[in-house]
């Protein structure tokens, strides 16, 4: 098979890269460019650890190909933190104890994100279909919905 | 595998008529990239048409709504126009997958992947919508029904692709609908799908009447003689009794880990009931 030169921009920066034309992007991002914070729960677009932004677009970086991303915006969590400080979906996230494992963690607050930046105050249910395509097994489920009403409200100027 | 991303229509049909071996049309890739996955997966080329230009738009135009191929099913519920006078077809297609799927996934792929349980295909054809199919020898309009055959079968022909879906122009007082029972609240498949698409008169009488039914069959089912029982009814109780008897009598589903033939056949009818209501209230707010 024929390598396939790919530029685009993660996280803001240039990056090209060279890939198969059957890689993934989760793929790419995780064994080629060292970017480790998305996870491969399934590779079947199930589980919602692989979830990267693509031009602005909640997607599941293990059904994109690395092809796909030429031109385009990725966003990974490893983008997520500015320096050293913690995004407050992050930091909720500690405070909350929403995660055990850690596994599907950056799924969710890539998804989080993805829903916060355009609904700033989602009801608990708006939240909770939103992140049906993220699977978490050990946490369970309330305590990562707490986390993002937390995040939200602060976001909002509602909590200190 | 070789990978081509085309910028024109053109390109991309002579490259899929073009192919040694298997071609595969590449759109939000959430039903192919799965089959790639599997050890039995082939393909000499992947066409990945989302660099085409028009592809991710949707267009009004004089003859409705175009959905290019490359256009996310979130892309639909974004765009009010469309959302105001197709809210059943809208509703279908956010039905499928996570919010993750939803930013690739769309109604072509969802089409052409041809899987009878497809969650936009009844809503698409209770909707009359036609297909804008091009290949080698030009375009074609291609009622949206005919283009599944069986499961994973399309009437493509090789070398043509679906360039957009055309959703036709609403007259006033019309409503659709599409509801399906799945065994969990989200992600999963359809056990059984039903789509409604009504007009009414100005007393509230049904002029037009279309129901299709998805998972009852090895692809959509038009119940043309359930949709015809509605017309000059006002959905009162017998007249939704009717349709329920005549959508399970259109029906012939399989007995599977999902669902019996019988418990298929009769959530056929009940669905049906209830969208045709939701599609008539829908109707009487225009
Ligand atoms: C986790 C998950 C959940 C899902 N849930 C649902 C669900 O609830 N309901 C449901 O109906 N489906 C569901 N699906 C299946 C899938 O997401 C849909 O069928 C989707 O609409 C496919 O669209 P796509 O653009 O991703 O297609 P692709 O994967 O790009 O293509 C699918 C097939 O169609 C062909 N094709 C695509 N576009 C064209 C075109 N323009 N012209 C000709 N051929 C074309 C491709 O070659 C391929 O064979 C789910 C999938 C996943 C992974
Ligand atoms: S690894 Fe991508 S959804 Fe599970
Ligand atoms: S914390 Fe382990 S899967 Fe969610």
């Amino acid at each position: 098979m024929a390598s396939i030169a790919v530029s685009t921009t993660i996280n803001g920066d240039e990056v090209d890269f060279i890939c198969q034309p059957d890689e993934s992007l989760l793929d790419v991002l995780r064994n080629r460019l060292g970017l480790m914070g998305a996870k491969e729960g399934c590779g079947t677009g199930d589980c919602g650890a692989c979830s990267t932004m693509v031009d602005g677009r909640l997607v599941c970086s293990c059904l994109v190909l690395g092809a796909e991303v030429e031109g385009t915006k990725v966003e990974t969590i490893e983008g997520m933190a500015e320096g050293g400080d913690l995004h407050p979906l992050q930091q909720k996230f500690i405070e909350n104890a929403a995660l055990q494992c850690g596994i599907c963690t950056p799924g969710f607050l890539i998804a989080a994100k993805a829903l916060l930046d355009q609904n700033p105050n989602p009801t608990e249910t708006e939240i909770r279909f939103w992140l049906a395509g993220n699977l978490c097994r050990c946490t369970g489920y309330d305590k990562i919905v707490r986390a993002v009403q937390d995040a939200a409200a602060e976001m909002r100027g509602e909590t200190a | 595998m070789r990978y081509e991303r085309p910028e024109t229509i053109d390109q991309a049909t002579s490259l899929l008529a073009g192919a040694k071996g298997k071609a595969f049309v590449l759109a939000g890739g959430t039903d192919l990239l799965v089959r790639m996955k599997g050890d039995d997966f082939e393909a000499g080329l992947v066409v990945d048409i989302k660099s085409i230009s028009g592809m991710r738009d949707i267009a009004e135009t004089d003859e409705g709504f175009v959905i290019g191929a490359g256009v996310p099913c979130a892309a639909l519920n974004e765009h009010a126009a469309l959302h105001a006078a197709w809210p059943g077809v809208v509703e279908a297609a956010n039905l499928i997958g996570s919010t993750q799927i939803q930013g690739r996934c769309t109604v072509s792929g969802n089409l052409c992947n041809a899987s009878p349980a497809a969650d936009s295909v009844p809503a698409m054809v209770a909707a009359g919508a036609q297909a804008k199919v091009s290949g080698p020898k030009g375009t074609r309009m291609v009622p949206v029904v005919d283009i599944p055959l069986a499961p994973g079968k399309t009437s493509l022909e090789k070398g043509e692709m679906i360039e957009a879906i055309v959703l036709p122009k609403r007259p006033a007082r019309a409503g659709d609908a599409y509801l399906r029972f799945i065994p969990r609240t989200e992600m999963d498949i359809a056990v059984v799908g039903v789509g409604v698409n009504l007009t009414l008169g100005s007393d509230g009488t049904v002029e037009t009447a279309h129901v299709a039914l998805g998972a009852v069959g090895p692809k959509v089912v038009v119940a043309e003689a359930a949709a015809k029982t509605l017309v000059g009814t006002k959905l009162e109780d017998t007249a939704l009794a009717t349709l329920a008897a005549a959508c399970s009598a259109a029906s012939s589903p399989i007995d599977d880990k999902r669902g019996t033939v019988a418990f298929r056949k009769d959530v056929a009818g009940v669905l049906a009931r209830r969208a045709a209501r939701i599609a008539y209230d829908r109707a009487g707010e225009k």
